[in-house]
């Protein structure tokens, strides 16, 4: 199939109609706005259905009636309007429904800005709603990539019949890359609806509930909850090791944006004689613990790990969790959407090998 | 040449980001990586709007980029913001339609294109973007001509058809002025 060149969050629509999602509800927010603009076209061609619902509280349970009657559906927002979502994300897990919800991410706290960052690592991995659920969360770091992350979501939705995030930044967003899509036309439904909500006529009824009151029924619930997100943990966790070559001297964690731009500063610094090498998650959910670990460990005694992120530090924390004090794990972070360069990480590298104090955060370039 | 990136800068409307997305065009169908990062940001608000064009051999690490090999200034707060950013030997294309001023930079090749002039020659004053586009690729040589007459054409179809021949003449015009003072080898 011929390549095209597509920005971001128009590629992220078209993949979803290659998925076979036929359902959007979503609320206009920069920077994903192109997402649901290039929906609104596009799905009424293959007979899906577009709405755009009164706020992003409203699309949220709006994608939980759809995909409770067994209806691909997604959403699309970000980082200000995923925190009105973060109800209906919980109920949704609850009841084991299948769908997809795209965060574009932006900077925060608060309405912050419209400039890329990754400060809703926590959020999307171990925050939003209330309640012992998880998503399940991609991070690609190219356009190329969320197309084909995008077309794994939906997969992963329908097989664990579990809400699925896919996490990128603003950059991501509203960059264009060439892209091949792996399947022409729109994708079939879903495989199986035999849990869904589609009329009980000649059928014994069927209950999309999240309300146990017994405390053994609810504590069943979480168990069985429980085992499905350790068996994905087991069978969908993904990670790339980059520049891993013979050795490396010092390992660079970083996921999405980040780590394209990591890559540039790691082929610079390999040129200059640095073994470096990059440890990408690619599931932020479940987080790749243990290639990480064995990433880490395959070093020599005393070399260490910088840990680099749009944020003031929360990635840091599943890679410090990784390394259970094996390594020291320094961090660089930025926010507001500054961008680092690849010569600020070059740099931060550079100084780590001399054995400088590492500031936590300063540099970059402010994309805008 | 394994790669190059390129800042093309200006105001709102001054048509860079289209003349990007040609470019970036032109360099996927002659096989390159690409990529093609605006600006969406507060810097929309009247100052520039630019994008920056990513061509290499190699998949693309970093897409934004701090010191580029290349730059078209359409106006004055983009050469002033952009070209000390420039890497020596770069390509600077400056439009001399709207900015009197020299970028201050004799270690690179700088071309000076009246766009507004050649466009109107061309056929039409609204062409000056690949006026501009068509001197830095004469200068660069980093896509064959060919490559972005196809892409022009590619991307003006139906009731906009009409506007191929003259964007075409126009990134002609600017292409013959960039050969002649050109870095290409």
């Amino acid at each position: 199939m011929a390549k095209v060149l597509m920005k971001g969050n128009e590629a992220l629509g078209e993949a979803a109609i290659r998925a076979g999602c036929v359902h959007f509800f979503g609320y206009p927010i920069t920077p994903q706005t192109e997402v649901p603009e290039y929906l609104v076209k596009r799905l009424p061609e293959v007979g899906g259905e577009f709405v755009q619902a009164e706020s992003e509280v409203a699309a949220i349970n709006m994608v939980f009636g759809a995909a409770g009657v067994g209806i691909k559906c997604m959403t699309s927002s970000s980082s200000p309007g995923i925190s009105l979502m973060a109800e209906g994300l919980s109920y949704i897990a609850a009841c084991e429904l299948p769908c997809v919800i795209i965060n574009i991410m932006r900077a925060g706290p608060g309405l912050g800005g419209i400039l890329p960052a990754q400060s809703d690592y926590f959020q999307a991995t171990k925050g939003h709603g209330h309640g012992d659920y998880k998503l399940i969360v991609l991070a690609p770091s190219s356009v190329q990539e969320a197309v084909d992350l995008m077309i794994l979501a939906f997969e992963l939705a329908e097989t664990y019949r579990n809400p699925v995030m896919l996490c990128a930044d603003g950059m991501i967003g509203q960059m264009m890359e060439p892209v091949e899509f792996p399947r022409e036309g729109k994708g079939p439904p879903l495989r199986d609806n035999e849990w869904a909500l589609t009329g009980c006529d000649g059928r014994k009824r069927r209950i999309v509930n999240s309300l146990f009151l017994a405390p053994e029924e609810l504590q069943q619930h979480n168990l069985n909850l429980k085992a499905k997100y350790d068996l994905i943990a087991e069978k969908e966790t993904r990670s790339e090791l980059y520049g891993a070559g013979e050795s490396y001297d010092l390992l660079v964690v970083a996921f999405g944006t980040m780590a394209r731009i990591c890559k540039t500063a790691i082929d610079e610094l390999r040129q200059g004689g640095l073994n470096v090498a990059l440890f990408r998650p690619i599931t932020l959910n479940p987080f790749p613990y243990g290639k990480l670990r064995e990433a880490m460990d395959a070093m020599p005694e005393g070399a260490r790990v910088l840990n680099v992120e749009m944020s003031m530090g929360q990635l840091v924390w599943d890679v410090r969790y990784a390394a259970e004090g094996s390594r020291e794990v320094e961090f660089y972070g930025t926010a507001g959407g500054i961008v680092p360069s690849p010569d600020d990480v070059a740099e931060r590298i550079r100084g780590i090998v001399r054995g400088d104090e590492v500031a936590a955060a300063e540099g970059g370039e402010g994309h805008g | 040449m394994h790669g190059t990136e390129v800042v093309m800068a200006g105001f709102g409307g001054q048509g860079m980001l289209l003349a990007g997305k040609i470019l970036a065009h032109a360099a996927m169908d002659s096989g390159m990586e690409v990529s093609w990062l605006p600006s969406y940001g507060p810097e929309m608000r009247g100052g520039t709007a630019n994008v920056v064009v990513c061509m290499s051999e190699k998949p693309i690490g970093s897409p934004l980029i701090e010191s580029p090999r290349g730059l078209i200034a359409m106006n004055l707060p983009s050469l002033d913001k952009f070209a000390p950013k420039v890497k020596p030997g770069g390509v600077i294309v400056v439009n001399g339609s709207l900015i009197d001023k020299d970028p201050g930079r004799d270690d690179c090749t700088v071309i000076r294109v009246d766009s507004r002039a050649l466009a109107q020659e061309a056929g039409s004053e609204r062409a000056a973007n690949f006026v501009v586009l068509g001197a830095y690729v004469g200068a660069t040589d980093v896509v064959p001509e060919e490559a972005v007459t196809e892409a022009i054409g590619r991307e003006f179809t139906g009731n906009k058809a009409q506007f191929v021949p003259a964007n075409v003449a126009a990134f002609r015009a600017g292409l013959k002025l960039g050969r002649e003072t050109g870095v290409a080898s």
